[in-house]
């Protein structure tokens, strides 16, 4: 079983396009939305909901204000500026309390305060979903709002799809990443086989496709590179040609800009479904090669 | 312009902050934050918050003037002192460290830098020593005011470096601030968002927009700022995020249409205003409605 991050550093550059379109075309694969807190693939994927879970990522500071006796140990030792003092709104009145969205569960707090009124809750942060869809079994999940441990409900919905492709025995996990080069998207590449960058030929898809090289070279992950809508800038297009060469990075593929990406979005379908243009084509033609490659 | 009185008295004026966000990835943010910043004859400063793909500088070439290291404390243990109680380890709720019969081992990644450890170490054996995590850049661009911050390549945190760009606020007294805001809607992007005055959502016409257009909505809710959208690459054929604004009560900003000339001159890193003329009229304008718009500035 090979498991597939599709990625790119930069937002919008059609990853989660092409997942669902590698969805479409693998045989025997199971898929997983990364971008846990702007999940879109199960838009394109139309799954049905076999099993919901609720994912509690950590614990939140609650103050118990019967008890608390105003002494302020709390805020003076909260380096996150999670708790507000009585005087914070300038007349003197009210209670300590928490902010939980500020609040990053770190149990300082609680642990000094010299009366006991101050408990950690654990606190909802997201749920995790198994699906089935027409092409096989989908693991998606839902970042509470605001919410951090992204990377860690990541890491768990990871396992989920490889015990089912596992137990399935299936040949690929394939798994649609988020933007950016943090948290989420460590916990996206680790361990992986092989990262496809999805590249754009502007100056700063460029730039973040070179960082997120970076970040999968840095965890040893193989890097192949698919430049999207490069015809929207052909100079850049050969720009990231260029750099892929002197790199030894090979370039997977050139898909067109095609009017008909946009149309199966608002049709809620993969793009390979939606006929038979260039664009199409060149996908195709790039998954045949991913095939090969990492078998 | 909002007017606050300080404790002292005096009358201070500070600025109007405008943060870009958007949910989604690849909407437009930098392309709307930059014109917004741009449209300003003076007085003005772009803070690029995407601290893990910054953009900004590409699109308006500032002058660096100061690069500053940013560390997180992480714990440093004195094994003279030492007595490998454990304590460290059983208070540390992220797992970062971890002691053995004669050693204390140190995970670096996965310190929060809440200085638990250190404080409650019965034998003071536990100091904290800087981590680096990326650097601020600041400078300027013409009489434009700019400072992004630069996450190091394998760093998972990022809302530390995002705090350290945001110090600028504190530092200028430039009456617009504009933030570009990192995607999607977890700890860096409420970093990023929270004590501005206004927040700007972009969005496209497509289910994707929408669904994230929804969430980022959510998330300004919670934080109890007011927003307004930009529609980018408008288009006709799909009319329910128009509808979704209608009955929430947001107000539409802008409509940029899809136009191969913006997306070629954003392709080779021109500003929106400076590849489209027009444009610069109608963000001045934006930012007349959204002084309308937006929450009294409160003083810090």
């Amino acid at each position: 079983m090979k498991q597939i991050t599709v990625i790119s550093g930069k937002g919008g550059t059609g990853k989660t396009v092409l997942t669902a379109s590698f969805a479409a075309l693998a045989k025997k694969a199971c898929f997983v939305d990364c971008d846990v807190d702007a999940a879109n693939l199960h838009l394109v994927l139309n799954p049905k909901i076999l099993e919901s879970r609720e994912f509690t990522g950590g614990k939140k500071a609650v103050i118990d204000t019967d008890k608390c006796n105003q002494c302020g140990k709390c805020v003076e030792v909260c380096r996150f500026n999670a708790i507000s003092s009585p005087n914070s709104d300038g007349k003197g009145s009210g209670d300590f309390r928490v902010d939980q969205i500020s609040c990053e569960g770190c149990t300082v707090c609680s642990l000094v305060c010299p009366v006991d009124a101050i408990r950690m809750e654990e606190k909802l942060s997201g749920k995790w979903f198994i699906s089935d869809t027409k092409y096989g079994p989908f693991v998606h999940a839902r970042l509470e709002i605001a919410q951090e441990n992204s990377g860690k409900l990541v890491a768990r919905i990871r396992e989920i799809a490889r015990e089912i492709a596992q137990r399935e025995n299936l040949d690929y996990v394939i798994i649609d990443g988020p933007p950016g080069i943090g948290c989420p998207v460590i916990a996206s590449l680790s361990g992986v086989d092989l990262a496809l960058v999805v590249a754009e030929p502007t100056l700063s898809g460029i730039h973040d496709m070179a960082r997120i090289m970076d970040v999968a070279s840095h965890f040893n992950i193989p890097v192949k590179v698919i430049i999207n809508k490069h015809d929207i800038n052909v100079q850049n297009s050969r720009s990231i040609e260029k750099f892929c060469r002197e790199r030894e990075i090979s370039v997977l593929g050139h898909i067109p800009f095609s009017e008909k990406v946009v149309e199966s979005v608002r049709r809620g379908i993969p793009v390979v479904e939606s006929g038979n243009d260039k664009a199409v084509k060149e996908i195709v033609a790039i998954w045949d090669k991913v095939v090969v490659d990492v078998i | 312009m909002p007017e606050v009185r300080s404790s002292d008295g005096q009358s201070t004026v500070m600025g109007l902050v405008v943060a870009v966000a958007s949910g989604k990835g690849g909407t437009g943010k930098t392309t709307v934050a930059v014109s917004l910043a741009l449209a300003q004859e003076s007085s003005v400063q772009l803070l690029d918050c995407d601290v893990e793909e910054p953009n900004v500088h590409i699109f308006i070439k500032p002058f660096i003037e100061k690069t500053e290291p940013v560390s997180i404390p992480i714990p440093r243990v004195d094994k003279s002192k030492c007595d490998f109680c454990g304590k460290c380890a059983q208070v540390c709720a992220y797992n970062a460290l971890a002691v053995l019969k004669n050693d204390v081992l140190v995970f670096a990644d996965l310190c929060h830098g809440c200085g638990g450890c250190s404080l409650l170490c019965p034998r003071n054996a536990i100091t904290e020593v800087g981590k680096r995590i990326g650097i601020v850049e600041s400078g300027s661009a013409g009489s434009m005011k700019f400072a992004h911050g630069k996450l190091n390549i394998g760093e998972a945190m990022s809302p530390p470096l995002i705090r350290a760009v945001k110090k600028q606020l504190q530092l200028s007294n430039s009456r617009l601030t504009v933030i570009d805001v990192p995607p999607g809607t977890s700890c860096p992007v409420i970093e990023a968002i929270k004590d501005s005055n206004f927040c700007i959502l972009v969005t496209e016409p497509t289910p994707f927009g929408l669904n994230d257009l929804i969430l980022a909505v959510e998330v300004l809710k919670k934080l109890k700022i007011p927003m307004g959208v930009v529609m980018n690459r408008a288009e006709p054929g799909f009319e329910k995020i128009d509808r979704y604004c209608e009955e929430e009560g947001i107000p539409v900003l802008m409509h940029i249409p899809f136009d191969r000339e913006i997306a070629v001159a954003y392709s080779k890193g021109i500003p929106l205003i400076r590849a489209k003329k027009e444009y610069t009229e109608k963000f001045i304008a934006m930012i007349d409605s959204i002084r309308k718009l937006s929450m009294p500035v409160r003083l810090n």
